[in-house]
């Protein structure tokens, strides 16, 4: 049975004596193996007799990493005396040719402009962004009028995957996080209301602040990360591997077959998951009342819709609709700018997660401006 | 001659899927070993198997003589630090340049210095005829080609005993799939490297291999030297040697035993 030759090689060695005229011998395998542990002394030691004449002839093996130590000891030229085996000479003809390696990225010199040019830079990249974003909001857009045109191409079987992928899967997790805000919600709000006696306003603001805004936020938020991830990192890796320009050729568009029914599945889904996480939420503040202000389930859900009026809930089912819409176009057009290799891949998907989420509270924000007449009593 | 791989009694089964049945095979010293066979004949697996990320599920796989399932981490390491591995795409790390591809393992060995390291990765380079103005591209900028060299250069970084070779030239033009061929040639000759070799191309294996195993049936039917391996009634080294592709690239070898040698301008000895 073979075993390495790294096994059955000999130490190298540099052989010479304290004479200045005497010659340098070197024997032993002059190898990446043998030279890797013993770098520093036999380099300085090399260094030292760099002037002398110098024997190669008996080394055993030697390779590029050996000659490369030799060349570096040298100061990168031969000296004045050296005897080589032929092959060798081929190895050191090659070292003095090679070049240094180009540097890769040029550290860009200092500048008191630096500073404005940066955030000149961020501005143009923002609104390189923000032409693309609009750019696939159009395009969806006039898939969709073209498509209603022709309803038989429309992607039936997309949008119901897409459906069961981003909200039915998702109902444990938005009502176990929904449960839970409920219940902090609750026993929080019971403290303070127990202060003023106001024990039956528990009713209103559980109501209203669930309905009207956590519920839609906490789907919104829980879908962005987990659905806005995973279309963003499918787009990419489809973009990488070239299954976008395969679509193409085939004269399938990309944007009806697969940027169109993430955001209508997601238009569809996201409300369905605002309902079902403002019903687990109030679930958990009604368990929670009843604990702490002795609040009984009856009373709770007969004093609903008094105090709450229906239109905080078509609110925020509306804002369900449309945090979808944006959390499908956002990731979508992320997915789409990925370049093909895995840095980008990663930093598409963290960057598609973090503006969903920010858009989202930012539109939720502009909904409270512009609705904040509507459902308060 | 002595063994570097020995494969025995392997078996490997997907589900229901047979892939290799009581399969022996060993690689000598020195030799180029040639393995063809059809689509989904388990070459892959195979090599796989060899350089220790598949699981035999039966069967001994020695490579320097040390068993893949029960070295010791220390040994397997040691081991992977004397072959190289030149997979089918070229398995680039894209987010590194050229450049940084190949002083990857010669970094990982934390014994060089950087200038030395800079030196090497460049003499790769150089051998495998990149030339200095693709060290700092990503890979995702490189021709099919370009990519194969480099991962070349980066498999050849460690001064490796051993080489893998996965479909060297599939996806290649005839130009450059010949001059990589030439240059797996001259590079074996000075580096006296032990090569496996995967490929379904003919002119390639006829040009290169000492010995070639074919895998059909579960196992291998027939191994050795070219002139015995087409001799040997089989239907498939008949459908591989004596198709009209196959006449063909036997007569070229025939009519020309040493094909011209091809000189790359850049590293002409």
């Amino acid at each position: 049975m073979s075993e390495l030759y790294a096994e059955r090689e000999q130490l190298p060695s540099i052989a010479t004596t304290d004479s200045p005229t005497s010659a340098v011998a070197l024997t032993g395998d002059w190898t990446l193996d043998t030279l890797a542990s013993r770098m520093r002394p036999l380099t300085q030691q090399a260094r030292r007799y760099s002037r002398r004449a110098w024997d190669l002839r008996d080394i055993g093996r030697i390779d590029d990493a050996g000659a490369t130590l030799l060349w570096h000891a040298w100061g990168a030229e031969r000296p004045a005396a050296l005897l080589l085996r032929p092959e060798q000479e081929a190895m050191f003809t090659r070292l003095a040719e090679v070049q240094k390696p180009p540097q890769a990225r040029r550290r860009r010199a200092w500048s008191a402009l630096a500073p404005v040019s940066r955030v000149g830079e961020r501005v143009v990249d923002v609104i390189d962004h923000v032409s693309g974003f609009t750019t696939l909001l159009g395009q969806t857009v006039l898939d969709i009028a073209r498509i209603a045109g022709n309803p038989a191409r429309m992607p039936w079987r997309e949008i119901s995957a897409n459906i069961h992928r981003t909200g039915a899967q998702a109902l444990p997790i938005t009502a176990l996080v929904s449960f839970l805000i409920g219940i902090v919600l609750s026993y929080l709000s019971a403290r303070q209301l127990k202060l003023f006696g106001a024990d039956v306003y528990i009713v209103d603001i559980l109501g209203i602040s669930i309905l009207r805004e956590l519920g839609p936020v906490l789907a919104a938020i829980l879908v962005a990360g987990r659905s806005g991830s995973s279309m963003t990192a499918q787009l990419g890796v489809m973009r990488v591997t070239q299954e976008l320009d395969a679509l193409a050729v085939l004269g399938i568009p990309y944007s009806l077959r697969l940027v169109l029914p993430k955001i209508i599945a997601l238009a569809i889904a996201l409300p369905l998951l605002v309902l079902w996480s403002n019903a687990i939420a109030l679930l958990g503040g009604m368990v929670a009342a009843g604990v702490e202000l002795n609040i009984g389930y009856r009373h709770f859900l007969s004093g609903l819709p008094g105090a709450v009026p229906v239109a905080n809930l078509w609110l925020g089912l509306a804002k369900g609709a449309v945090f979808g819409i944006l959390i499908g176009l956002v990731s979508c057009h992320f997915g789409l700018r990925i370049k093909p290799n895995t840095e980008s891949l990663g930093a598409g998907t963290t960057n598609s997660v973090v503006t969903a989420i920010t858009i989202v509270i930012l539109v939720d924000a502009i909904f409270a401006v512009l609705f904040s007449e509507v459902g308060i009593p | 001659m002595s063994v570097v791989i020995s494969v025995a009694g392997l078996c490997t089964r997907y589900g229901k899927q047979v892939i290799h049945r009581d399969l022996d095979l060993t690689v000598l010293d020195g030799e180029v070993l040639g393995i063809v066979g059809g689509s989904g004949s388990g070459k892959t697996t195979l090599l796989r198997q060899m350089l220790g990320l598949d699981q035999p599920m039966r069967g001994v796989v020695k490579v320097f003589g040390y068993d893949l399932q029960t070295a010791s981490a220390d040994d397997l390491r040691r081991m992977r630090r004397h072959w190289g591995v030149l997979f089918q795409h070229g398995a680039l790390f894209s987010a590194l340049t050229v450049f940084d591809n190949v002083a990857l393992p010669l970094r990982e060995l934390r014994a060089l210095p950087e200038p030395m390291i800079a030196d090497l990765a460049m003499l790769k380079l150089n051998v495998v005829g990149i030339g200095a103005e693709h060290a700092p591209k990503m890979p995702s900028q490189l021709s099919g080609g370009m990519i194969k060299r480099v991962a070349l250069a980066r498999a050849l970084a460690l001064q490796p005993e051993l080489l893998f070779l996965d479909e060297p030239t599939a996806g290649l033009d005839p130009e450059s799939s010949e001059s990589f061929v030439e240059l797996i040639n001259t590079l074996r000759n000075e580096l006296r490297l032990t090569v496996v070799m995967i490929t379904h191309d003919l002119d390639t294996l006829i040009s290169l291999a000492d010995r070639v195993a074919v895998l059909a049936d579960q196992r291998l039917v027939a191994v050795g030297a070219l002139d015995e391996i087409v001799n040997i009634r089989h239907p498939f080294i008949n459908s591989l040697f004596h198709g009209e592709r196959g006449q063909r690239a036997l007569a070229a070898a025939n009519d020309d035993t040493r094909p011209p040698k091809i000189v790359f301008p850049d590293h002409v000895p």
